[in-house]
């Protein structure tokens, strides 16, 4: 095998960064996670000329190598640990020739560090529009790198950065500042402390809250003979460095850079007028969300509907194929329905993903948190708190970590710990069936009951959401510095390339990571139901016979079932919650359903559809009929004194139940990993559920 | 005068920002004394504020501009 390169890309967010990415690896490429966070970890392949192989690190953007959050964090862990496998052979600064003076910033901190660096500058096909020149040679010069001039929309320039990639060799690593003129007397003292080591990198040491090999920062510190300094001086020490990078790249520019004002045209001063306008800023982007919901659960529904089917009939399909027995059983009760309820989420997954992208990729996304601030900050969140409580409504594992861009910890932590309340699309399931069998049909104002019925359970999700965080930001005692600082991108036209592979990557690992959670749960599930310990499991037929001696077989098998679903191990998990949930007007079958939602909301569908299909001696082929079929089993569910399991108050009282419960192991895993503790997702689970229980069981009450 | 003092399509230019108050992020994205600053759009209540920094186009709530000083320019 030839070596490979390691080649490191870096940048300020907004500057095409991805798009270098993409345009180097294609969907050659895979996202993981850098060990222990959660910050998505892109990698991926380019091949170079002369037979060369590439290893591309997309890392995470940063404004500059002073961190601030976790994904920061990680290029300046990478980028100071010689011994990392990924530490790059060479860096590839991406900058946007419209803000190269911001870029710049980042780019002389990465030369500080002695690393062959290659400067990128992107989005070339805008100077003309800006009235932009450059001159290149005199910025080579000057910046002792080589430049790659690139256009990602246009596709140019790119075999010029593979080709300098590949020579990377040839490329200086002199430092473009000397460290040491931030302050002479420290950095003199603090080189004869450490000769060996490199000025800058050891500034970088001392003033981040990271983890360098570990031992780093404490070797600093410990050297008796070297003072440090307090924080408050270090941050004079951090601004009075980001003002000098400022000077040496002004006068940089003043030479290498041109810019004639009168043939500039922007386009941002006059969207902006409009879109974040205070009345019609609010309106559009009021538009905009109802487009998304449309999208979510409207057009949704025909993929999601052909797929239900095609796996009914593949699990059909498979108990007819394959022999009967226990193996079979798993594999058409368990594992693929199990399959059928990841893969059904895929449209709206897939729909709100492209939304999302687009409206980043746009630039929208900075001018809706711009519009949101102050109303979010009414309720102890961000403006960036927007972007997770909509995420929510899909599904709050990825809005959970959408939230890591929010600066202020209390900020980002009440919005963690929110974001679960809004209304997922995994409960959208259990409230379609609920509904259908409880609420009546009927028009208000020419809406049906039900339809009100849905909107006011979104309603009241995001409602919880926010109300608790009121709550939360008084209660909670962290004392964190709440900022906004968000850069105002320009308006870009989304590239299909870009928001086909954001789409494609994030619904791939959500169906993965969610996958297997859902996949164990229904194999468990279904092992639960289909076994049992002592007599009444294993004799259950004859016991059955013995005390209706005088039904037909059909009805018998459908009895013998019930029996043995009762004393499965799971009926006897029912039954023990059952004077629990009693007052809550649920009995022991629906009592299994909330045991198996704990794993995953969407799980409870499925576990009635079990419960009320186990033995059921008609085979269901249509998907609508099956459907109906278990909406009817549910409605002529009786208790022993004959009155019905699901009225109107124990429907809205369980209705009520999945809005406020923290049903969703996979959320409280991702939490765990946001927070880096248990004790916030112990919290969760705690409080949410006791608020739903209070909320359902006072409904239940009041409404029977 | 202070950056939160500006009315919307005025500039001005930094003067001094109190280190304490301002997040090392914006001055890195180029809030720092000599630079102009224009403010662009204000959301409802002035808050946050909308602004271009030398051609750094960034928000901020009106708590942190009010810890950056400005004076108007020198026509």
């Amino acid at each position: 095998m030839s070596k490979q390169i390691n080649v490191a890309l870096i940048g300020n967010p907004n500057t095409g960064k991805t798009s270098v990415f993409n345009a180097l690896t294609g969907l050659n490429q895979k996202v993981g996670n850098y060990p222990g966070i959660t910050v998505d970890k892109k990698q991926g392949i380019c091949k170079l000329p002369r037979g060369v192989k590439a290893h591309i690190i997309d890392l995470p953007g940063t404004y500059s190598l002073n961190a601030s959050s976790l994904d920061e964090n990680v290029v300046i862990e990478l980028l100071l640990n010689k011994n990392d496998k990924d530490f790059p052979d060479v860096a590839v600064v991406v900058t946007d020739v419209e803000n190269l003076k911001r870029n710049l910033l980042l780019f002389t901190q990465i030369k500080d560090l002695e690393i062959p660096t290659i400067l990128v500058i992107n989005m070339s096909d805008r100077m003309a529009y800006k009235g932009i020149s450059l001159d290149i040679a005199h910025l080579e010069e000057q910046l002792k790198t080589k430049i790659a001039l690139i256009s990602t929309r246009k596709n140019t320039g790119i075999s010029e950065l593979k080709e300098l990639i590949t020579n990377y060799k040839a490329l200086s690593t002199e430092p473009c500042m000397n460290a040491a003129s931030i302050d002479k007397d420290y950095f003199t003292a603090l080189q004869k402390a450490f000769p060996n080591q490199l000025l800058y990198k050891l500034w970088l040491v001392i003033t981040q809250d990271v983890n360098f090999g570990k031992t780093n920062r404490q070797t600093i510190e410990a050297v008796s003979d070297f003072k440090t300094k307090s924080k408050a001086d270090l941050k004079r020490l951090q601004q009075k460095e980001t003002i000098k990078r400022y000077q040496f790249i002004n006068n940089v520019l003043k030479k290498g850079r041109t810019i004639d004002l009168a043939s500039a045209k922007d386009l941002r001063i006059r969207l902006d007028r409009i879109l974040t306008h205070k009345v019609w800023g609010y309106l559009i982007f009021g538009l905009i969300l109802l487009l998304i919901f449309q999208a979510i659960y409207d057009w949704a529904q025909v993929p999601m509907e052909f797929i239900d089917g095609a796996f009914a009939s593949l699990s059909n399909w498979t108990k007819n194929v394959l022999p009967d027995g226990a193996f079979t059983d798993l594999i058409a009760e368990g594992v693929i329905p199990g399959l059928g309820g990841i893969v059904i989420f895929i449209p709206q997954i897939a729909f709100l993903f492209l939304f999302i992208a687009i409206l980043e990729e746009s630039g929208y996304m900075s001018r809706v948190v711009f519009l949101m601030d102050r109303i979010m900050r009414r309720f102890g969140l961000s403006g960036k708190s927007v972007v997770p409580l909509i995420s929510g409504t899909a599904c709050a594992i990825p809005a959970v970590m959408a939230t890591r861009n929010i600066e202020s910890w209390k900020e980002r932590l009440i919005t963690i710990l929110v974001t679960p309340f809004t209304t997922c699309s995994a409960r959208l399931p259990v409230y379609l069936i609920i509904i259908a069998l409880v609420i009546p049909e009927g028009r208000f104002l020419g809406l049906s009951y039900q339809a009100l019925t849905l909107m006011l359970l979104y309603l009241i999700g995001f409602g919880a959401a926010v109300g608790s965080a009121y709550v939360l930001s008084k209660v909670l005692k962290i004392k964190s510095r709440s900022f906004l600082v968000i850069e105002m991108p320009n308006y870009k036209l989304p590239l299909f390339k870009n928001v086909a592979i954001t789409v494609i990557e994030k619904t791939k690992t959500f169906v993965f990571e969610a996958g297997k959670i859902i996949l164990a749960i229904s194999i468990v599930l279904w092992f639960l139901a289909s076994y049992g310990p002592g007599e009444q499991f294993n004799n259950a037929e004859t016991i059955v016979q013995q005390a209706n001696p005088n039904l037909t077989e059909e009805v018998l098998n459908d009895r013998v079932a019930e029996h043995k679903l009762e004393h499965s191990y799971i009926g006897i998990i029912g039954k023990s919650i059952e004077p629990v949930i009693q007052p809550l007007g649920y009995d022991w079958k629906i009592g299994i359903g909330l045991v198996t939602s704990f794993a995953a909301r969407e799980v409870f569908v499925g576990t009635l559809a079990t419960i009320y299909s186990i033995g059921s001696a008609t085979e269901i082929d249509d998907e609508d009929e099956a459907m109906s079929t278990i909406k009817n089993r549910m409605a002529e569910e009786v208790y022993s004194d004959g009155s019905k399991v699901f009225t109107l108050s124990s429907g809205i009282s369980l209705l009520l139940f999945y809005a406020f419960a923290m049903q969703c192991m996979s959320t409280l895993a991702i939490v765990k990993r946001e927070t880096n503790s248990w004790k916030w997702p112990i919290y969760q689970l705690v409080i949410m559920t006791g608020i739903a229980y209070f909320i359902a069981l006072t409904a239940f009450q009041i409404l029977k | 005068m202070t950056l939160a003092d500006l009315k919307r399509g005025q500039q001005g230019i930094i003067t001094d920002v109190s280190s304490s108050h301002i997040p090392l992020k914006l001055l890195e994205m180029g809030c720092l004394p000599g630079n102009t600053v224009e403010l662009v759009q204000v959301a409802p209540f002035a808050d946050p504020m909308y602004l271009n920094i030398n051609g750094s186009h960034l928000a901020i709530r009106k708590e942190t501009a009010v810890h950056i000083l400005i004076e108007f320019e020198d026509e």
